[in-house]
């Protein structure tokens, strides 16, 4: 689970003299397991293209689905379903609820979940521990630090075991040393198979993904095959396959 | 964790919005709380004032003769020279289903006596039970006991009659033991007697023009106590005292129509604090719902929660405005009224209806803003960020 499917997404905003293009057709496909970032320049469409992505924003053509589902076919409720079963959101800056502790905002995609209270709370213990957080968990947001609130973000978006990260500049708003570990967790969490598209404007941590979507005026201007390939989980060989059908510039 | 908890959690965050929900509430409910306990013990007071007002039911010998006026009231046909009604079946009065709401009956025989050579109303009544059935009279004086008599104000007046004064009636001497002070009524022009008397006077042993009986009518209905009482006496005329009853019913309807139209003027006012209210929430939070809905929140749970908020809310103000209602009332009783100990006692049946009002006022308001909620586009609350 996890094969992402774009196909010629167009989004227009606006009507009549006002109306603009913010994507004007992209087509990928986005392998299960695979680091994709997704870079260009403000405007360029890359939030609008992850906000679809996400199932948040319909586009006004083209088809997006995710394994064998056609997302923008689904109702209103079957997408927030498919969201809360396939998704994690990770938000530019945290978004976490200020009123709820740390470990009430890692259980929030749960509170909606038919499981029982102790597992629930089991499942955000093991993700607050995955991000390194455990000591943590009854603090509000406004008490911990700004790589703290990403890493909580980053443990909310997973706790309910999504196979697709969708984050849109998860470092934006964090120092070099705090980004390096947002990093290096990102790379643990696509290491246990989960599918990773990262919007960012940081090239260095584009360079950490498998591959780079560089997004110009709401089209795919290029596709770039990073030397991070070999971390590629399901082999050089699998890699290279995708790649070379995909016609990759390779650094 | 559940949506309620996130519910309960954001109600302890924004603490001043949800005290100023809570206020409006709190104000409609007391306000209600207030009108209806304030009605319902001045209609108590009402009844026990009207109770002390005396016989509210009449019961003549049935005639097509002449009508007769009885204390300004109309109360149907009477000739005292005709029918009576047997005195012993007045005992059966107290078969009747509404018997304890019986205070008091009084019989009373009429008839035209000659005082120095004037034409005067005779009328014997149980003085034992007087104080209930002219809790008015005063006497100057004493009551009169078996040879005795009691003219009214003007009767004393007109036939020159002072307290020890002796008089001879149909053989039958007699004293005059006091003087009925002016009633403003009928009765100041007339001589009264004791009952036994006055039939043995008018040669009616046994037999009574009429009676009177006084019905404690808090609860009861006046009408069914009628209709018992001439089911025990089928050749009596029984009739309430029509003004009595009429005057009580209008004044407890004015009472009950104030209360509802400001009770149902104050809840709308709380309403539209509510809506208004939720509605600023619900705006000021639509990132917050944005992020609920990005990860993977329905509409319906985004509703659940506007509206469970609303519930507990309005819950709190069911319960503690029902209390300060009655506190309310408390205080401005002594406005209203100084006779009656008011007893303000829990009571469950408005206590519950209050609080089922309450939390329905609060739902129906914040329906909007909760349809609201759930209708955000979860790209454009996202946006809001």
């Amino acid at each position: 689970m996890g094969y992402i499917e774009v196909e010629n997404l167009m989004k227009e905003y606006g009507k009549g003299e006002a109306a603009f293009m913010a994507v004007k057709g992209m087509s990928f496909q986005i392998r299960q397991g695979e680091f994709v970032a997704v870079v260009g320049e403000s405007g360029s469409g890359k939030s609008t293209l992850l906000s679809m992505m996400g199932g948040l924003n319909t586009p006004t053509e083209g088809r997006y689905g995710v394994d064998d589902i056609d997302v923008y076919s689904l109702s209103l409720d079957q997408r927030a379903k498919f969201r809360m079963e396939f998704l994690g959101f990770i938000f530019q800056s945290f978004h976490l609820i200020p009123y709820l502790t740390v470990m009430e905002n890692v259980m929030l995609p749960l509170a909606i979940a038919k499981i029982k209270s102790r597992e629930k709370t089991d499942m955000a213990r093991e993700a607050l521990k995955h991000v390194g957080l455990s000591d943590k968990e009854h603090r509000l947001p406004s008490e911990i630090s700004g790589g703290e609130q990403e890493r909580v973000a980053i443990a909310r978006a997973v706790v309910n075991n999504p196979t697709i990260l969708l984050a849109d500049e998860p470092t934006g708003n964090l120092d070099t040393k705090t980004s390096r570990e947002i990093m290096d967790l990102f790379h643990t969490l696509n290491g246990e198979g989960i599918t990773i598209v990262m919007v960012t404007h940081n090239a260095g941590c584009s360079k950490e993904a498998h591959r780079v979507l560089c997004v110009s005026d709401g089209l795919i201007s290029e596709q770039k095959r990073l030397q991070k390939v070999v971390e590629y989980p399901f082999g050089l060989e699998a890699a290279v396959d995708l790649y070379s059908a995909e016609n990759v510039t390779v650094q | 964790m559940k949506l309620f908890d996130i519910s309960l959690a954001n109600l302890k965050r924004r603490k001043a919005k949800a005290s100023f929900i809570l206020i409006g509430l709190l104000v409609g409910v007391t306000a209600v709380v207030a009108f209806m306990s304030l009605v319902d013990t001045l209609t108590r007071d009402i009844n026990h004032k009207l109770e002390k007002y005396g016989a509210n039911i009449m019961i003549l010998p049935k005639t097509e003769n002449l009508s007769l006026t009885y204390g300004g009231m109309a109360v149907g046909g009477i000739s005292f020279e005709m029918r009576e009604i047997l005195q012993k079946d007045l005992g059966r009065i107290k078969g009747i289903e509404n018997a304890a709401n019986v205070a008091a009956v009084g019989p009373m025989v009429l008839g035209s006596i000659k005082v120095a050579d004037r034409n005067v109303l005779l009328a014997g009544v149980d003085f034992q039970v007087a104080h209930i059935l002219r809790p008015w009279w005063k006497i100057k004086g004493q009551s009169p006991g078996e040879n005795g008599i009691l003219p009214g104000a003007e009767a004393s007046r007109i036939l020159g009659l002072g307290q020890g004064d002796a008089l001879d009636v149909n053989g039958r001497n007699l004293e005059v033991s006091g003087i009925l002070e002016p009633t403003g009524s009928q009765d100041d022009q007339i001589v009264f007697a004791s009952l036994k008397t006055a039939q043995q006077v008018l040669g009616k042993e046994g037999r009574i023009s009429m009676a009177e009986v006084a019905a404690l009518c808090a609860a009861c209905p006046i009408d069914d106590m009628v209709g018992q009482i001439s089911g025990v006496l089928p050749d009596a005329k029984v009739m309430a005292i029509r003004q009595v009853v009429k005057g009580r019913m209008e004044t407890l309807g004015h009472f009950n129509k104030f209360a509802y139209g400001l009770s149902l003027l104050v809840m709308l006012v709380g309403g539209l604090v509510v809506l208004v209210t939720m509605m600023g929430s619900v705006r000021e939070r639509t990132s917050e719902f944005g992020i609920f809905m990005a990860i993977g929140f329905r509409r319906r749970h985004v509703m659940s929660m506007v509206l469970f908020e609303a519930a507990v809310i309005s819950a709190i103000a069911g319960v503690v405005g029902y209390f300060m209602g009655l506190g309310a009332t408390k205080l401005t009783i002594p406005f209203f009224t100084e006779s009656i100990d008011v007893g303000l006692a829990f009571d469950p049946v408005l206590a519950l209806g209050v609080f089922v009002v309450a939390v329905t006022l609060g739902l129906i308001s914040s329906a909007y803003p909760a349809i609201m909620a759930g209708n955000l586009d979860p790209n454009e609350a996202l946006r809001s960020l």
